[in-house]
C-alpha cells in the first residue's frame, strides 16, 4: 500500500526536479510574485550572470511596499520610493514581466491581488521576496516567504533549492463565539505556541472551525503562521475555495475548469498521514484577542489583563493592567492580513452611524484596486469617511511604514496588520494588533473596546 | 570563501531580535546590497548602553539569543550584518528565512544548545578579548582557554559551497535540461493547467 500523505507531501513531492544525495531538493515553482523592495538587486544578478528570466510569464509584479496611499497619480514625492518603483518597472520591461503597477486597476498589495486574479490556485507552489507569502497557502498551495539571492535563483531556473521542511497539524474545531474573526484564531495560537512554535515546519490548519471559514478568513490565518515562525501555512481546497477561484482572470475556464476541480478535489491529507506536531484548539475557548507586548506571540484575550514578568517598557504598559480602556491615537484598517472585501464590510458594520473619537486619527487602506473599487460600489468608503475614517488607495501602508504613513513616535496605534514588533509602523510607535472589528470599534470609543458590544 | 575563522565576540543576549530591528524598513529603499552596515539595529545604536556602541567588545562573531532573525524575509537584513563586518553569527535557535539568507551571503549561522550559548555569554563577559574559532571544516566551535569544542551542524551542501566560494544560481542553472524536462513530464499535474 502506498504511505499515506499529508497534503503538504502531495503537492511538494509532486514538485520536485530533482532529489540528490547530499543537496538540497530542487523545487519547481509555478507561480513568483515579486515587488519593488526584495527584487532590484534579484535582478541585478541576472545581469551580472548575463542570463534571462527563465519563465517570465510565471513572474508576477506590483508596487506594494512603499507606494503612497494619497494621490498614486502623482509622481511618487519620495525620491528612494519613486527610484525604487521605477527600477522595478524597468526591470520588468527589460525581461518581459507582467507588472500590475500603480497605474494598474488591478494594482494592490501582492498577498491580496495574488488570489483576487487568481493566480494563487490550489496544489501550486509559490514564492515571493516577502515573508507573508505564507497567506497563499489558504488555496491549498504551498507557498512561502524568500529572500532576495533566492529570488535571483527563482528568476534565473524557476525553481528553488530548499530542504523540506516538517509538518505540523493544527486543528480548530467548534463554532466560533460571535465577534470572534480569524485575526483572533491566529493571535490566540500564536499567543500559545509563541513566535518560534513552528519555526522549521509548514502548518496545515483544518477542523470544522477552519473549513467553516471564508476564503478572506483563511488567508487571514495562513497569513500569520509566519508569525508563529513557519515556513507557511496550508489549507485543503473545497467548495468555498473553488467558489471563491471560479470566474477570476487568472483561473481555469470550460473544460480546463472541470479537470482543475477534478485535481484539486484529490489534494487533502490522507487518513493516515502522518505529522511531525499535532496541536487541537477548540473555538469556544477563543475571545477576540489583542497583543500587549512587542511580538505577536504575546497576545491575550481583549477582556484580559497583562501578565506578569514581562518587558513592558518599550510599550510604556503595566504588569496586570486591563487591556480594555487603553488610550489609542491611531486606528489603521489595512495590511495583507487584513484589508480584504470582508474585512472592510465587518468593520463598516461596527461603525452603524458613528463617529471616530476625537483623539483617534483613523484611517482604511484597501488591500487592492479591486477592493477598493467593490468597497465603494457597496457604499463603504462613505460609511468611513462619515464616520471620520480616511479612506486611501492600496499599499503596505502603515503595516511596515515605509511610505509616509508611520505611526509617530510614542504613539498607540491599534492595527489589523501582523507585526507589533518595535518601532515597526515608524520608529517609536506602538503597536497592538487585533481584528478589524476590534480596530473599528476601538475607533469609535478613543480607547482599546471589546468589539461584541457593538454588534 | 570561508574555513576558519578566528575572532573575539560581541554578545547581544536578547531573544527574539526580528529583522525589523536589524535593518527598519525605512532603510529598504535601496538598490543596491552596499552600505547597509550603517543602519545595523539603527533604532538601538542611539542608546550609548547598547553593545555595538561600547569599546569593551569588538569582533566578526555576534552572539545573540534564541530564535535570531525572525519576522520579515528581507535579505537586506543579512547584508547590514555584513557589512558591518561580522561574519558569524552564534545562537541558540535561527528563523528559517534569515538562516537561509545568512548561508546565501556567506554570513555563518551557528546553532549551538541553550547551555553552550550561555556558557559563551559568560566567557565573552569575562573576557571580551577571548578568541573563538570556528572551524568550518570541522564544524567545531572552539575556545581553548574554556575547555569548549562543541560540534555544530550545517547543511552538507552549504557547507561545500561556503568553503567553496560555490553559488546555488550557477548549480541550478547547471540543472537547466532536468528542469525543462519536469515541465514537460508534469505539465498535467499544475494546477492551472491540469
Amino acid at each position: 500500500m502506498r504511505k499515506p500523505k499529508t497534503l503538504f507531501e502531495k503537492i511538494w513531492d509532486s514538485h520536485i526536479v530533482l532529489q540528490k544525495k547530499n543537496y538540497p531538493p530542487v523545487l519547481y515553482i509555478d507561480a513568483h510574485y515579486i515587488h519593488e523592495v526584495t527584487s532590484p538587486q534579484a535582478f541585478d544578478i541576472l545581469r551580472k550572470k548575463k542570463i534571462p528570466v527563465f519563465r517570465p510569464e510565471k513572474t508576477y509584479a506590483t508596487a506594494d511596499h512603499n507606494v503612497p496611499t494619497i494621490n498614486q497619480h502623482l509622481p511618487i514625492k519620495e525620491l528612494l520610493s519613486r527610484h525604487q518603483v521605477e527600477i522595478l518597472t524597468k526591470n520588468c520591461q527589460e525581461f518581459g514581466i507582467n507588472l500590475y503597477g500603480l497605474d494598474h486597476p488591478f494594482n494592490g498589495i501582492v498577498h491580496v491581488i495574488g488570489p483576487e486574479l487568481g493566480i494563487t490556485k490550489p496544489g501550486m507552489t509559490i514564492v515571493c521576496g516577502d515573508s507573508h507569502t505564507s497567506t497563499h497557502g489558504a488555496f491549498g498551495s504551498i507557498a512561502f516567504g524568500i529572500g532576495t539571492s533566492e529570488v535571483g535563483q527563482v528568476l534565473a531556473t524557476q525553481s528553488i533549492l530548499q530542504n523540506k521542511p516538517k509538518t505540523m497539524k493544527i486543528e480548530v474545531n467548534g463554532k466560533l463565539q460571535k465577534g470572534v474573526t480569524a485575526k483572533d484564531i491566529i493571535l490566540y495560537i500564536i499567543s500559545h505556541i509563541s513566535v518560534s512554535g513552528a519555526t522549521g515546519h509548514f502548518i496545515e490548519y483544518t477542523g470544522s472551525t477552519i473549513k467553516s471559514l471564508s476564503m478572506e478568513g483563511r488567508m487571514t490565518i495562513c497569513n500569520m503562521s509566519i508569525e508563529a515562525g513557519a515556513r507557511g501555512g496550508i489549507i485543503a481546497p473545497d467548495e468555498i475555495t473553488f467558489k471563491y477561484l471560479k470566474g477570476r482572470l487568472f483561473s481555469p475556464k470550460g473544460k480546463k475548469w472541470d479537470r482543475s476541480i477534478s485535481y484539486w478535489k484529490t489534494l487533502t491529507s490522507d487518513k493516515n498521514a502522518k505529522f511531525d506536531k499535532v496541536i487541537s484548539f477548540n473555538a469556544s475557548d477563543i475571545e477576540p484577542m489583542i497583543t500587549y507586548g512587542t511580538n505577536p506571540g504575546q497576545a491575550i484575550k481583549i477582556t484580559g489583563k497583562i501578565p506578569k514578568n514581562v518587558d513592558l517598557k518599550y510599550m510604556n504598559l503595566f504588569p496586570n493592567q486591563k487591556m480594555i480602556g487603553q488610550k489609542l491615537d491611531l486606528v489603521f484598517i489595512g495590511s495583507c492580513t487584513n484589508s480584504r472585501i470582508e474585512d472592510l464590510r465587518s468593520a463598516a458594520k461596527i461603525i452603524n452611524n458613528r463617529k471616530v473619537a476625537k483623539n483617534i486619527t483613523a484611517f482604511v487602506v484597501p488591500g487592492s484596486n479591486q477592493v477598493r473599487a467593490q468597497a465603494q460600489k457597496e457604499g463603504l468608503d462613505k460609511i468611513f469617511l462619515s464616520a471620520g475614517f480616511e479612506w486611501r488607495q492600496p499599499g503596505c501602508s502603515a503595516c511596515l511604514g515605509m511610505n509616509e504613513d508611520k505611526i509617530p513616535s510614542g504613539k498607540y496605534c491599534i492595527s489589523t496588520s501582523n507585526r507589533n514588533f518595535e518601532g515597526r509602523q515608524g520608529p517609536g510607535s506602538k503597536t497592538f494588533l487585533a481584528s478589524p472589528l476590534t480596530a473599528a470599534a476601538s475607533a469609535l470609543t478613543g480607547v482599546i473596546s471589546d468589539p461584541r458590544k457593538f454588534i | 570563501m570561508i574555513t576558519k575563522i578566528i575572532s573575539t565576540a560581541i554578545p547581544l543576549p536578547l531573544k527574539n531580535i526580528d529583522t525589523d530591528q536589524i535593518i527598519p524598513a525605512e532603510f529598504l529603499k535601496a538598490t543596491t546590497r552596499k552600505n547597509f552596515g550603517k543602519k545595523l539595529f539603527f533604532a538601538w545604536r542611539n542608546k550609548k548602553n547598547f553593545v555595538l556602541n561600547s569599546k569593551k567588545f569588538f569582533g566578526k562573531i555576534l552572539v545573540v539569543g534564541y530564535n535570531f532573525g525572525c519576522g520579515s524575509s528581507r535579505e537586506h537584513a543579512v547584508w547590514a550584518l555584513k557589512d558591518y563586518g561580522f561574519q558569524v553569527v552564534i545562537s541558540s535557535y535561527f528563523a528559517d528565512i534569515f538562516k537561509n539568507n545568512a548561508l546565501n551571503n556567506s554570513l555563518l549561522p551557528i546553532q549551538v544548545s541553550e547551555k553552550i550559548l550561555q556558557k559563551i555569554f559568560k566567557i565573552i563577559n569575562k573576557d571580551p578579548k577571548i578568541k573563538i574559532t570556528i572551524d568550518l571544516a570541522n564544524q567545531q566551535i572552539i575556545i581553548p582557554e574554556d575547555n569548549i569544542k562543541e560540534y555544530f551542524y550545517i547543511d552538507p551542501y552549504k557547507k561545500i559551497c561556503l568553503m567553496n566560494g560555490y553559488d546555488d544560481i550557477d548549480y541550478v542553472l547547471s540543472l537547466k535540461e532536468q528542469i525543462i524536462s519536469f515541465e514537460r513530464a508534469c505539465h498535467s499535474r499544475e494546477s492551472g493547467n491540469p
